[in-house]
């Protein structure tokens, strides 16, 4: 199987060829970096997503804290997790970096605050 | 009126005023003052939650708030001091004094040893485009609709069209979708993406959403509130082909069609602005044409990276200071940097010319996309820097090096070039 992809990593939007058959990559053409390979096979096998979103919060004034997930989710389980994140209610003080939601969906990541409440 | 003194005060407490507030203090400025019109430090990188912040600066991918975050904090730490809920009503650049209304305080008058500009950009509103129809509520601009999602946890519709490719306009198709909105279509009217292709992977392709290019919307419909829009075609010379029109039904329209720096104050102080970024004239200093007035970010010239406005902040926070201290090595002369082939604008349109060599990157977009190309710098006829590129875009800013000792001439002209091909322009 051969996939086109265009790298996300940064802003040059590399395009990038896979070929291969599931779990097994036989050749990557056209990524201009390490990072970019990296991604290209990720892409290709088991596309993942960094999920930034916000969670509620008691402050009317300040209604929303800012929260992503500390690695790439799962694309697949980008809309289980937001489900996840919309029970949450925050009431105490939060600083940045500090963990809402752990394992979230079974994934081994954890959703962190990117702000301080 | 109650007076407040300072070396540097900063207008604007969004990433460019944050960086040049650090870089200034760095450099040994002793008061430095920001004044922010929001009730918070960061601009509008507090509702920017999506990552892709920082690849450049950080060598790490982060969210708006902790880039904002991270320069807040070391703001804070060097002893920033900042008023908050501020907003400055004229600027007196020869006076070096800024008059701000606040709540708390009343009416200031701010003195200063110099001040920079870092007031941003606004969006263009469905007025400055023009669309016809009837005036329902619903049509939002992109980054007023983030601001509702992301901080004031208001949701602004169900059924979404979103004019305009720009990235916020991407960015806000995947928002409203993770927050169980429909979107459904984005249109625009060049024939080309306006925002990054990775927006467009990761906002659009990953969530199905359908990207229209070389269309338009010809009629928004709703009286109360939108209830649909008209979309069609446009021909090469962007007019609507009526046989291609066809009606959506939605209750949103969120405008993503473009920035414009917010330059009131700069105008009102008689300042001058270049047409072509609707930005003040500067530098290699990023200083403008009044010399104790520096300008950094987005009311220079709209950015794509905040990456890119940081260093030129940290520049007008560093010569500002250094302005106040009088440490700056004295100027010989200046020249104009001028817009050869395929070059929209070049910022700084001036370059100051000392005694000693100095680089100076000169930031550019090109008018249209072009691969392979031959980016040169003539002063006098005489090629004085010159480099290739894979791929140019209007939509992400390139820049070139010179060496000031280099530039012979009254001026230095920026040329893009198809390689191969035209070599070194003609002078316009």
């Amino acid at each position: 199987m051969r996939k086109e992809i265009i790298c996300t990593v940064c802003p040059m939007g590399c395009p990038i060829t896979v070929t291969g058959e599931g779990d097994k990559i036989e050749e990557v053409a056209g990524y201009t970096c390490k990072k970019g390979l990296e991604y290209a096979a990720n892409e290709f096998a088991h596309p993942v997503r960094i999920l930034t979103t916000t969670v509620k919060t008691k402050d009317e004034k300040n209604p929303l804290l800012p929260v992503r997930s500390e690695k790439p989710v799962p694309k697949e389980k980008i809309m289980d997790c937001m489900a996840e994140v919309k029970k949450v209610r925050i009431n105490k003080k939060i600083n940045r970096y500090d963990v809402i939601i752990s394992d979230i969906c079974g994934t081994g990541i954890d959703i962190v605050a990117t702000g301080n409440y | 009126m109650l007076e407040m003194k300072c070396d540097v005060a900063i207008i604007g407490g969004g990433p460019a005023g944050l960086s040049a507030a650090v870089a200034a203090k760095k450099e040994g400025a002793d008061k430095v003052l920001i004044i922010e019109r929001d009730n918070a430090l960061g601009g509008i990188l507090q509702q920017c939650i999506h990552p892709g912040f920082g690849l450049n600066y950080f060598k790490a991918e982060l969210t708006g708030p902790e880039y904002a975050g991270k320069f807040a904090e070391e703001a804070k730490a060097l002893g920033v001091e900042c008023i908050l809920n501020a907003m400055i009503i004229n600027m007196l650049p020869v006076e070096k004094s800024a008059i701000c209304v606040n709540e708390e305080h009343g009416v200031v008058n701010i003195k200063a040893g110099s001040i920079v500009l870092a007031m941003g950009c606004r969006e263009r509103t469905r007025a400055n485009i023009v669309i016809p129809g009837t005036r329902p509520a619903g049509v939002y601009t992109a980054g007023a609709a983030q601001r509702l999602i992301n901080r004031q946890n208001e949701m602004v519709g169900e059924k979404i069209v979103i004019l305009g490719s720009g990235d916020i306009g991407m960015i806000m198709a995947r928002r409203m979708t993770l927050e169980g909105a429909k979107v459904v279509a984005v249109i625009e009217i060049m024939d080309y993406l306006a925002g990054l292709t990775r927006n467009r992977v990761q906002c659009l392709d990953d969530f199905g959403i359908p990207l229209k290019l070389s269309h338009t919307i010809t009629k928004i419909v709703g009286n109360e509130r939108v209830i649909g829009v008209y979309v069609a075609q446009v021909d090469n010379k962007k007019q609507p082909i009526k046989e291609t029109e066809e009606y959506i039904d939605c209750d949103t329209v969120l405008l993503s069609v473009g920035l414009l720096p917010e330059n009131e104050l700069t105008k009102k102080a008689g300042i001058e602005v270049n047409p072509i970024t609707n930005g003040p004239i500067v530098n290699q200093y990023m200083q403008t044409a009044s010399e104790a007035v520096f300008a950094c970010g987005n009311v220079v010239h709209v950015n794509d990276l905040v990456d890119n406005v940081t260093i030129e902040s940290m520049k007008a926070g560093k010569y500002a200071a250094q302005y106040v201290m009088k440490t700056r090595v004295e100027a010989i002369r200046e020249v104009s940097s001028i817009t050869g082939d395929n070059v929209r604008y070049i910022c700084p349109q001036k370059i100051v010319i000392t005694k000693e060599n100095e680089k100076v990157r000169l930031y550019f977009r090109v008018l249209t996309p072009e691969f392979n190309v031959v980016i040169t710098v003539s002063s006098n006829g005489v090629e004085i820097a010159k480099k290739k590129a894979k791929r140019v875009n209007p939509g992400e800013i390139e820049f070139i090096e010179i060496d000031t000792v280099k530039v012979q001439g009254e001026e230095v002209t920026v040329s893009v070039n198809k390689q191969g091909g035209a070599g070194l322009c003609a002078k316009k």
